[in-house]
């Protein structure tokens, strides 16, 4: 037989080695589908970051025709559920109980102040317990009050010195609704479960087992055992994405406004990445357990929090933004949002394309050099 | 050609862990093993046998010195030396979760045995592991001894030239270890292949041709079965009468001058002398007429034992323990058709047995035949699916706890917290049996006293010998002077002077009236009990004396056959049985 058909022989052994036991091991089917579903699920269902129906309490202290138009604006916002209050100590005690999360007091020289043009005839008080919620509630806030004020002043011909006027529009998402940009996100956390952790615990699983021992005295290539797990990892990473697509798409229905074709590209090159921070860190970890721990803190947590998938990196503090361009799933999420959103934007897609392509030579690379076919 | 050695180390060192917390597994070793020969490395645990196969596997670098395998540079070409050597280590490197054919074709891929010679061999292989029946079942629901020839047949897809094998015997039956040397020998003699194993059973170096002894890194000495045996001719003896009990008989042997071990042996006390001028046996034991001395048939084991003195010369304290009442014929634990079901397997299926104050009881059989799951129930930490258990007068159902607090139990592989020191391992023991301050100080310094411990007190057990180890287990299981003693695979793993000295131990505990339980598979431990239940399967094959279940198959061919002889018997016959049904 010639080297090459050994080698042949030996990696197409591997593959369905390792794809057999992907098949009959439960626990990769759970990560790489059932996971998505139960993310999708509660990412698609449970978890809104919109503000709507937010309680306030609108306390009027002298009622006239003004404060009423005001108070309608409010009324027929959908973010809004106003609670009327008599005075301002019932409204604070509300606040305090957690029964409203925001109070707009109209003092009693409201239409006073108005006609005068002075700044802010209104008090805004907002529970800032969540400060996420708190911002959100008081820009809504501060719409509703800028878009009233702007009315008014048409319907009466005066020219008032307004603060700057806000006329927000809204790209991309005109529904600002976050479900639309948290599950294409979700694609990027899964593909980081079954590329990093998943791989990372099965190799673990070669040691503990003594199985790597038994490999290792064959004549197979270090090279050939990591192409055999690579293969069934990358179809199945591969598999989990298309799955979760398909939900996004249907059930969701999340706009895919770029093209299919450089979803797929996109993904296949982050799960290369994955595939390597796994690898990497099936050279350190010799137990399932530690491989699964290190997998968490040091790739899944990070696509969580770190990646633009539920927190804006721009609202990040510095140092921390600094600290994201290190995370893979950062760029990945961010291509992820593009195509789904935007279009193929290619100048952003190429710029992110190309740091997942650094990472995935670093990764592959120092998983290379660190792999060697002996036991120490 | 043909008499160059399958495998030479020359000086090779090897030392695992950082600079300043090194541990020396090899030191400086030296052998060759010859072609066409069985070569064994035997020694206890720790004694560099697995650090010496993965060397010569290419699996470890030495830290110093040069190898050979069949005259390649394993150093140097190391997937070379791979691709000519077949290699099983010691968990058989099976993937349980595909079957018996898919794992025999994913060894023949990686080997490269082509596809026209795959089916004869695989016809070969399956007949000579007899597995044939079984080629579509997973391998993880194999049962120990079928796993074990199964990882052998897959190391041997294309016949190596040489055939590393790494403890293949271990925790397996009698009967399946036999099947496993019947076909090592044909491949031996078939095909001339050479073979390294290493294991830590004495009595499989007289299969050897070669015997390397290995102790704690070192090779003590080696060279052919017959060797090791020749200076102690003259040096053994069988001792026995009828009027003292084996227990007692082995104490007062061990104090006669000029005595080097001695240990119980079948039906005997077998003794080992310091020189080939015979002991005074007479002047020893004047008030005994019938005392029986012959001389005996040297072992390996008999050799092991005389150089390991040699090398550690111990000290052997003698257990000083309070007598406990002693109620005679008084049943301490009460088994009573009691079986065990996980899903549809029965882990115990109907035992029953009692045991009696201050005996020693034995639950002897393979690994999976069902004994650490009758001694979990028995301690209360499993519920029985059915029947009744007693122990100390209380029925385990409803005072579970109540139970515990009388037994003391030392748990397979002597789990104890491997990062505390010995001193602070026995005072959390302590705590955790309710002892107060006073009486913790007490039974501590009564532990470190009585089990040579005291030195130690404030080592990290971690890295304490296997021996040590095993002392500090038991100190801990007595601390809160219990009546009953659970003892699980207790000596599985040490070397061959821990194991007796163990033994002296639990003697005079049985002797003060303790009530001893243990599990063991290791055949020759079994003459220690007073009664036990031979175990396979979850079965109870067969229970009694060591003697009345020896006596049962004494025949023409076995005149004295000893405990090994009685479980293949057991085993063979419920085979036939099956069969006949």
């Amino acid at each position: 037989m010639t080297p090459a058909a050994a080698t042949r022989m030996r990696l197409r052994a591997m593959i369905r080695k390792e794809s057999l036991q992907v098949l009959r091991d439960p626990s990769s089917i759970a990560i790489a589908f059932v996971l998505p579903v139960l993310l999708l699920l509660l990412f698609g269902y449970g978890v809104s970051l919109d503000a709507k129906h937010v309680r306030i309490a609108l306390v009027v202290d002298l009622a006239d025709a003004n404060t009423a138009s005001l108070s309608g604006a409010f009324q027929h916002s959908e973010y809004f559920l106003p609670v009327s209050y008599q005075n301002i100590q019932q409204a604070e005690h509300s606040l305090q109980a957690h029964e409203v999360d925001g109070i707009v007091w109209l003092r009693n020289d409201f239409s006073a102040r108005l006609l005068l043009g002075d700044e802010a005839p209104i008090g805004v008080f907002v529970n800032g317990v969540n400060a996420n919620q708190a911002r959100i509630t008081q820009g809504y806030i501060e719409g509703v009050w800028h878009t009233w004020l702007a009315s008014y002043a048409r319907e009466h011909g005066h020219e008032f010195k307004l603060p700057v006027v806000l006329q927000p529009r809204i790209w991309f998402n005109p529904a600002v609704d976050s479900r639309n940009f948290l599950v294409p996100g979700l694609i990027a956390i899964i593909m980081t479960l079954t590329g990093a952790m998943l791989t990372s615990m099965v190799v673990a699983r070669e040691w503990e087992r003594g199985t790597m021992e038994a490999l290792m005295v064959t004549p197979i290539r270090i090279w050939e055992i990591t192409v055999g797990k690579l293969v069934p990892y990358f179809v199945l990473g591969m598999g989990g994405m298309l799955f979760t697509v398909a939900m996004a798409l249907f059930l969701f229905k999340v706009p895919l406004r770029g093209s299919f074709l450089v979803l797929t590209g996109a993904s296949a090159l982050y799960m290369m990445v994955a595939l390597g921070m796994g690898l990497l860190i099936s050279t350190i970890a010799r137990s399932q357990f530690v491989a699964g721990q290190i997998a968490l803190v040091a790739t899944f947590l990070p696509a969580f929090i770190l990646s633009g998938f539920l927190f804006q990196i721009s609202s990040m503090p510095e140092v921390v933004q600094l600290i994201t361009h290190i995370v893979p799933a950062r760029y990945f999420v961010a291509i992820l949002q593009t195509v789904f959103l935007a279009g193929d934007i290619w100048p952003v897609l190429l710029g992110n394309s190309l740091a997942l392509l650094i990472m995935m030579l670093v990764f592959l690379g120092i998983a290379r050099r660190n792999a060697h076919k002996r036991l120490d | 050609m043909t008499n160059r050695p399958a495998l030479i180390f020359e000086d090779v060192s090897r030392s695992f862990g950082a600079d300043d917390t090194a541990v020396k597994a090899l030191h400086n070793i030296s052998f060759s093993a010859q072609p066409g020969k069985i070569c064994g490395l035997i020694g206890p645990d720790g004694a560099g046998k697995t650090t010496t196969m993965r060397i010569a596997a290419g699996l470890l670098l030495p830290d110093s010195g040069r190898l050979q395998v069949l005259g390649i540079d394993v150093v140097e070409s190391p997937l070379q030396t791979q691709a000519a050597v077949g290699y099983m280590p010691q968990r058989f490197g099976l993937y349980e979760d595909l079957s018996v054919q898919e794992n025999l074709d994913l060894y023949a891929d990686l080997q490269g045995v082509g596809l026209q010679q795959r089916r004869a061999r695989y016809e070969e292989l399956m007949h000579m592991t007899n597995l044939a029946p079984f080629t579509r079942r997973l391998a993880g629901q194999l049962s120990g001894g079928m796993k074990q020839k199964l990882g052998l047949a897959c190391s041997l897809v294309r016949t190596p030239r040489f055939l590393l094998l790494d403890e293949p015997t271990a925790g397996v039956d009698p009967v399946s270890r036999r099947e496993l040397w019947a076909i090592i020998y044909r491949l031996v003699k078939q095909q001339g292949i050479s073979v390294l194993l290493s294991t830590a059973y004495l009595d499989e170096a007289e299969r050897c041709d070669d015997i390397v002894l290995m102790h704690e890194g070192h090779i003590l000495e080696q060279g052919s079965p017959r060797h090791f045996s020749a200076d102690m001719r003259g040096r053994t003896f069988h001792v026995n009468t009828p009027s003292l009990r084996k227990r007692i008989l082995l104490r007062r042997l061990s104090t006669v001058p000029g005595i080097l071990d001695a240990v119980v042996d079948n039906e005997n006390v077998r003794v080992i002398t310091r020189d080939t001028t015979a002991p005074q046996f007479a002047a020893a034991f004047n008030d005994i007429t019938d005392l029986h001395v012959n001389a005996a048939e040297p072992i390996f084991e008999d050799a092991f034992v005389a150089r390991l003195k040699h090398w550690q010369p111990g000290n052997q304290s003698a257990l000083e323990l309070r007598a406990k009442t002693k109620a005679a014929n008084e049943a301490v634990i009460e088994v009573n058709s009691v079986q065990k079901r996980f899903g549809d397997f029965f882990a115990v299926k109907d035992i029953s047995f009692s045991v009696m104050r201050g005996e020693v009881f034995g639950l002897l059989g393979a690994n999976g035949a069902g004994k650490s799951t009758t001694f979990r129930m028995l301690c209360g930490l499993l519920p029985a699916t059915s029947g009744e258990l007693t122990v100390a007068g209380r029925d385990l159902r409803r005072a579970a706890a109540d139970a515990r607090s009388r037994l003391g139990y030392m748990a397979q592989r002597f789990s104890l917290y491997a990062d505390l020191t010995v001193s602070q391992n026995l005072n959390f023991f302590a705590s955790a049996y309710g002892l107060n301050r006073r009486q913790r100080k007490q039974r501590i310094d009564w532990a470190l006293e009585t089990f040579d411990l005291a030195e130690h007190a404030n080592t990290g057990s971690g890295n304490l010998p296997l021996g040590y180890k095993q002392r500090m287990a038991l100190a801990a299981a007595l601390l809160h002077d219990p009546d009953i003693l659970f003892l699980d695979e207790p000596t599985s793993g040490v070397d061959p002077l821990a194991r007796r000295e163990f033994w002296q131990r639990i003697n005079a505990l049985a002797e003060s009236g303790i009530t001893v339980l243990v599990t063991t598979h290791f055949m020759a431990e079994a003459d220690y009990c007073d009664r036990l239940v031979i175990m396979a399967e979850g079965e109870a094959l067969a229970q009694g004396t060591p003697a009345e279940l020896k006596a049962r198959f004494r025949s023409a061919e076995t005149p004295d056959p000893g405990m090994e002889d009685a479980f293949i018997n057991l085993i063979e016959g419920r085979k036939q049985e099956r069969a006949g049904i």
